[in-house]
């Protein structure tokens, strides 16, 4: 664990793992987002009740679970950073941040163009939506700080900080449509149940949902190692690493 | 309607579905796009930086 913690976890190990992953992450996640979107926009059926706007499903859905899971992972990262002071811990968790901002924008204003056809109404401050934008300002307050805390290992520190006391929300977010009565319907997928949804829209769901977690891998990478070279400008590694790039 | 015609109007939920698509489409290309024009320019800085002062210290 430790041994692997120092490989990967040296700066330039990681830059090198990066450039490396992410475009097979990227190629991946852009195959299954062409399959996703053929599924979600001609195989599927219309549903019974919302006739074609339940389309609206396909992008909503994937965009509030990464909300939720790029935000654990973030606060994970954090975390490491925080206890083993790892410098490629808390380059993720920073590279995250503004990608967990765009999944959870996503999710509040996909929900709105939902929400006026179905609900009659763009917003309510009801449970889910309010504790999703709660989200959104926890991702934006994070990025507030690291930008406002010049010093990175104090800007990581009071990030993951922060960004651990703020997993509070997320039981709250992913519980509310249960402890509340809201608009919002309840949990389309629960673990020990079976689906609330037929498998001609479970099917292009699941695809899109695999397609925006490859498509986050990929680009969190770039972004971690830009942090990263950023941070190790002055390095001999970094120095190389750019004079093997103009040679190119 | 045609069969185009028909898949462009959504059942009447055009504006919100094809919306829901296109924000979603723009969000997540220029996201991609953004740190790989960061590390371009990351890369072209680090090496005029060379051309000064050599690759190594």
């Amino acid at each position: 664990m430790f041994t692997f913690l120092h490989k990967y976890g040296s700066p330039q190990h990681f830059y090198r793992l990066s450039r490396g992953l992410a475009p097979w992450f990227g190629g991946a996640s852009a195959l299954l987002f062409a399959a996703g979107l053929y599924g979600a926009l001609l195989l599927s059926p219309p549903d019974y009740q919302q006739g074609e706007g339940v389309r609206i499903i396909y992008v909503h859905v994937p965009s509030a679970w990464m909300s939720l899971m790029v935000y654990v992972i973030m606060a994970a990262a954090g975390g490491v950073g925080l206890i083993w002071k790892v410098k490629v811990a808390d380059a993720f968790a920073r590279a995250s941040a503004p990608l967990g901002a765009a999944f959870t924008f996503l999710a509040l204003a996909t929900g709105s163009l939902w929400g006026k056809p179905m609900w009659g109404t763009w917003w309510v401050w009801d449970a889910r939506l309010t504790s999703e934008l709660i989200l959104l300002f926890l991702y934006l307050g994070y990025m507030a700080l690291q930008t406002a805390i010049e010093d990175r290992r104090t800007a990581a520190r009071a990030g993951a900080v922060l960004a651990l006391v703020g997993l509070v929300n997320i039981p709250i977010i992913h519980f509310s449509v249960l402890w509340w009565s809201t608009l919002h319907q309840g949990p389309t997928l629960r673990p020990f149940a079976p689906p609330a949804i037929h498998m001609s829209m479970l099917v292009p769901l699941m695809v899109m949902a695999v397609a925006f977690m490859l498509y986050f891998a990929a680009v969190v990478l770039v972004r971690t190692r830009n942090e990263l070279l950023e941070l190790e400008r002055n390095s001999n590694w970094a120095r190389e690493l750019a004079a093997e790039e103009a040679a190119r | 309607m045609s069969g185009i015609q028909e898949f462009l109007h959504m059942g009447g939920y055009a504006l919100y579905v094809w919306g829901s698509y296109a924000l979603t489409l723009i969000v997540l290309a220029a996201n991609a796009l953004q740190p790989r024009i960061r590390e371009r320019q990351l890369l072209r800085m680090l090496a005029g930086r060379n051309d000064r002062t050599g690759p190594s210290r």
